[in-house]
């Protein structure tokens, strides 16, 4: 019986495991046997975000590798085992651990290192290169001791480590030889915006300098010496100077190489050995090395398809790039350095707001033929897809970088895209592709990121994808409707807008002057969560009470059967023993199902609705407040114990959350807000999982927004580091307001962000940066509804009108019949069906 | 039709609901645009007598109450469930004399 043939993958980085997920999706995994070799202790993780390792992110959170892959598609993987030979007239592959295997096919994707220049001192103590966890790790060491971190190389790899060093709390420089930063994609202007926008975020630049030698320092660990003989004292030293091929391996093998390096492949991605492909960094393609992972992962499906027997071809790869660096905004793309024949120019530069744009053009005007974005990069996905897909430019092609001063529309539409239009560099989907699945049934931007995957990788192009989707659905003769209900042909977020300044205080002045009808129990709710947000009037005024939900109206939660369960608010989750045991008498006097909440907290079950304001009644006078689990508006903030208990606590979390608890307490919003607070980055508190999560930190408070747990969890994003409590809850305050006033009704703040056109990004510039010039009103409006705090149930039980309809019959001291419970581990539950029919068939009897 | 005497106008509330018992059975009154009506507040779907605290509207011209259990909507006038037509819940007649609200029985 004849085997099947052995394909053999040396090296697990992204290329490589992109190259194998690839194979699992196809037919070849029947076909061959698959092996891959990983010299790393860990299989693939993601090396582009490898800075977010120090904004919280473990080693887990960047594999690339999904549990179970390589079981699931029976891949052999050796960790920690790196190939040492390549025999071609035997065609086996052998490994530093003695593993000898035969191969039918072998594909490098050896990757790269990082090139350390030839200085003398560069092997001194403390100088590290930017490339692994474990390099990281020992930068995290070196960190502990030192007070200055120093990154040689002011490229786009050495500006993302300088983001990692100024993260690790170091004071931070970039030595860059060239006379600008990212020389490779910038020019000269956008350049020295770049260098003006970074030196604002605290970091050195030192550019224009030769480094000469790397000595003991004086006051730090090392001393650079420069050829014009300045001298910067730092402690760690990180060298980013650009990568070199790891193609040793292949060397030895006797493959071709490029004279400066690189195994050299042609558009098959095939070696001079035709059983044996090369794939990224370790490629040379034409006299090219490329950097960056989108061509690897392109050089990738090209040997896919070759082993498939179908034809492909690598044909070179586009260079551009979009990024943020350290909250910078950068773009560049084809030949930003106008060196095309005749090309023309233009720029934009806008000094105050720090922004810098420059498009290259053909010298007909047509054609786009490169660009640069400093500060603001929101239209590299329009000039992108000019580009590449060679749309002739407006007739004012400097219309695409002015800014927009009235409504003129000078975007792109998708409309005027080709189905061949790449949408999703990162996993090579198409406008056709996309089409496709809108036509297949997709009629979300989540649909379209499970069956396309597009969005999923760098999430770039998300807002462009959204454009095609709403496109598509508007031609399928799909109305996007955005109305309320049938009473209000407004957005949540109009009506919010209308109420708040035309000063509406009612549902009636609302639909009398803006709807029509009675309204429903879609638009009633939603209006009095908005004037409650806006007035915070209280909820069971005359005018209010016929509003509100469910759970609002009694300001209890109904459970299934019509009884109610109540929430005292226990801030932080601290409780002394007096108030835990007056909850508990509270419970035993009321016969209660009582249940701890995720949410650190006590649940009391099955209260009757006449019961509730006499266990309010009880629970008020010892000392509780409402907890609001009934309304759309905060629930609690979880913390952990903190510094003052803790080994390990860098702060006072409980503190803090109490001190948050009671600021936004009450605060009605589109939908449930839950908070955490955590001391230390062991996170016991889950913060991260919660909408604003806050993390202690040696250097203050990292704040996370728009996590969510629950049925589609999402990690929260990192929103601001290091902040002291005063900016921490400004940031909070402008944050919580501009949910408030513009999210969907029932939308939580994940699933707001991950629609708001700009993303995190433009939520970051309008909280951080005021760039709607919104903050002052934001925290106005919050400071207001912290000052008109009431406790509802204190306010109810002090009104003897508002306790009438606290009663199950209006005519009557009955209680319902159809409220049965029986007994299970100790406590009541609500009588399922079969105990109903007893319960009845015994009371006839 | 015997009309009995449930309460006074004073114990409604404008555009929502209360609970009566009446003859043993609970009967779910509604205020809506100075008109009552009267349905049962058991909540088929959901099992429970609930309906009287269900958020008051109307939907394609039908005046309706929500189910605060699972949002069903029930028309107010004739008891049909807007989603599920052959669901219908008991309608009781009801008026408003000087005053008190009252609720038809047959005897």
């Amino acid at each position: 019986m004849k085997t099947k043939p052995t394909l053999v993958v040396i090296g697990n980085g992204m290329v490589g495991q992109y190259f194998l997920s690839q194979l699992a999706e196809s037919s070849l995994k029947e076909t061959y046997q698959i092996v891959t070799f990983c010299e790393e202790i860990r299989p693939a993780y993601d090396r582009v975000h490898l800075s977010q390792f120090f904004a919280g992110k473990t080693a887990d959170d960047l594999s690339l590798v999904p549990e179970g892959f390589f079981e699931q598609n029976g891949i052999r993987i050796h960790l920690n085992d790196k190939v040492i030979s390549v025999n071609r007239a035997n065609k086996t592959v052998s490994s530093e651990k003695g593993i000898t295997i035969s191969y039918d096919k072998v594909v490098f994707a050896t990757g790269s290192y990082a090139f350390v220049p030839p200085i003398i001192g560069n092997n001194r103590p403390s100088c590290l290169v930017y490339r692994t966890i474990e390099d990281l790790e020992q930068m995290v060491a070196a960190a502990k001791t030192g007070k200055i971190g120093t990154v040689v190389g002011g490229g786009l790899l050495g500006l993302e480590a300088a983001k990692a060093v100024k993260d690790l709390g170091l004071e931070t420089h970039v030595v860059q030889f060239a006379p600008r930063l990212m020389e490779m994609q910038m020019d000269d202007a956008g350049g020295a915006m770049l260098r003006h926008k970074i030196e604002n975020l605290g970091i050195r630049v030192h550019t224009s300098k030769n480094t000469r030698e790397i000595v003991a320092g004086e006051t730090c660990v090392n001393k650079i010496c420069f050829v014009d003989g300045e001298e910067l004292e730092t402690d760690l030293i990180l060298f980013s100077a650009g990568i070199r091929p790891r193609d040793e391996l292949a060397r030895n093998s006797g493959l071709a190489m490029g004279a400066r390096g690189g195994i050299e492949i042609n558009n098959q991605c095939k070696t001079s050995d035709p059983d044996i492909y090369a794939i990224g960094e370790c490629a040379l393609w034409n006299g090219m090395i490329y950097g960056l992972v989108a061509p690897g992962y392109a050089m990738a499906r090209a040997v896919i398809s070759d082993l498939a027997g179908e034809e492909a071809h690598f044909t070179g790869a586009d260079m551009s790039t979009k990024l943020k660096l350290m909250g910078v905004d950068v773009a560049s793309i084809g030949d930003a350095h106008a060196k095309s024949k005749g090309a023309i120019v233009y720029t934009y530069q806008n000094g105050a707001a720090e922004i810098y744009k420059r498009l290259v053009v053909s010298s007909d005007k047509k054609k786009l033929l490169g660009a640069v974005l400093v500060g603001d990069a929101s239209g590299y996905g329009t000039l992108l897809q000019y580009y590449l897909n060679a749309i002739e430019l407006p007739e004012n092609p400097d219309s695409l970088i002015l800014p927009h001063r009235s409504d003129e529309s000078v975007g792109l539409g998708v409309d005027a895209l080709p189905k061949s239009a790449q949408i999703c560099s990162c996993f090579n989907v198409t406008k056709g592709d996309i089409c496709e699945a809108i036509e297949a049934g997709c009629k979300t931007v989540d649909d379209l990121k499970l069956s396309t995957k597009a969005a999923t990788g760098c999430g770039g192009c998300g807002a462009l994808l959204k454009s095609v989707l709403n496109s598509e659905l508007t031609k399928q003769g799909y109305e996007v409707n955005t109305d309320l209900c049938e009473h209000f042909v407004f957005t949540r977020q109009e009506l919010f807008d209308l109420i708040r300044v035309e000063e509406i205080k009612t549902f009636t002045d609302l639909i009398e002057k803006h709807g029509k009808g009675l309204g429903c129990d879609v638009c009633k709710p939603t209006v009095g969560n908005m004037l409650a947000s806006q007035w915070n009037e209280f909820i069971l005024e005359n005018a209010h009470v016929g509003l509100q939900d469910t759970n609002d109206t009694f300001l209890a939660n109904m459970q299934k059967d019509g009884t109610y369960s109540v929430v005292p608010r226990i801030t932080g989750g601290e409780i002394n023993p007096d108030m835990l045991i007056a909850l508990g008498q509270v419970g035993k006097k009321y016969n209660l199902y009582t249940k701890i909440t995720g949410g650190q907290r006590v649940d009391l079950f099955g209260a009757r609705v006449d019961e509730l304001p006499h266990i309010w009644k009880a629970l008020i006078d010892a000392g509780f407040e409402s907890g609001h689990a009934y309304g759309k508006s905060l629930r609690t903030v979880k913390s952990c114990v903190g510094s003052t208990w803790c080994r390990f606590g860098v702060d006072d979390s409980v503190g803090l959350a109490i001190e948050l608890e009671n600021r936004y307490k009450g605060l009605r919003s589109p939908h449930k807000i839950k908070f955490a607070v955590s001391g230390c980055t062991r996170e016991c508190a889950e913060a991260q999982s919660k909408d604003v999560g806050i993390i202690a930190t040696e250097n203050g408070w990292n704040l996370y927004v728009c996590g969510n747990g629950g049925m589609k969890p999402r990690h929260g994003d990192l929103f601001a580091t290091g902040l002291d409590k005063e900016t921490l809850i400004k940031y909070i305050d402008r944050f919580l307001s501009f949910y408030v006033r513009t999210a969907e009704r029932l939308q939580r703040t994940s699933v707001w962000m991950e629609n708001m056109e700009g993303g995190l990004d433009y939520l970051k510039s309008v909280v951080i940066d005021d760039k709607l010039a919104l903050c002052d009103q934001l925290e106005t409006q919050m400071q207001y509804v912290i000052d008109t705090y009431q406790c509802e149930w204190k306010t109810t039980i002090e009104d003897e009108s508002k306790l009438k309809r606290f009663r199950h019959f209006i005519n009557s001291d009955q209680h319902d019949e159809n409220v049965i419970f029986v007994e299970e581990r100790g406590q009541i539950r609500p009588a399922n069906d079969i105990e109903r029919k007893h319960f009845r068939l015994t009371e006839v009897a | 039709m015997n009309w009995l005497n449930v309460c006074s106008v004073s114990d409604l509330q404008n555009d929502s609901g209360i609970c009566a018992l009446v003859n043993g059975e609970q009967v779910a009154i509604f205020y809506v645009k100075n008109t009552v009506y009267a349905v049962s507040n058991f909540d088929p779907f959901g099992n429970a007598n609930v309906l009287s605290r269900g958020v008051v509207g109307d939907l394609k011209g039908q005046i309706v109450v929500a189910s605060p259990l699972y949002k069903q909507h029930f028309n107010l006038a004739t008891g049909v469930c807007l989603e599920d037509e052959n669901v219908i819940l008991p309608v009781y007649a009801s008026r408003i004399e000087n005053d008190t609200v009252q609720i038809g029985v047959t005897l």
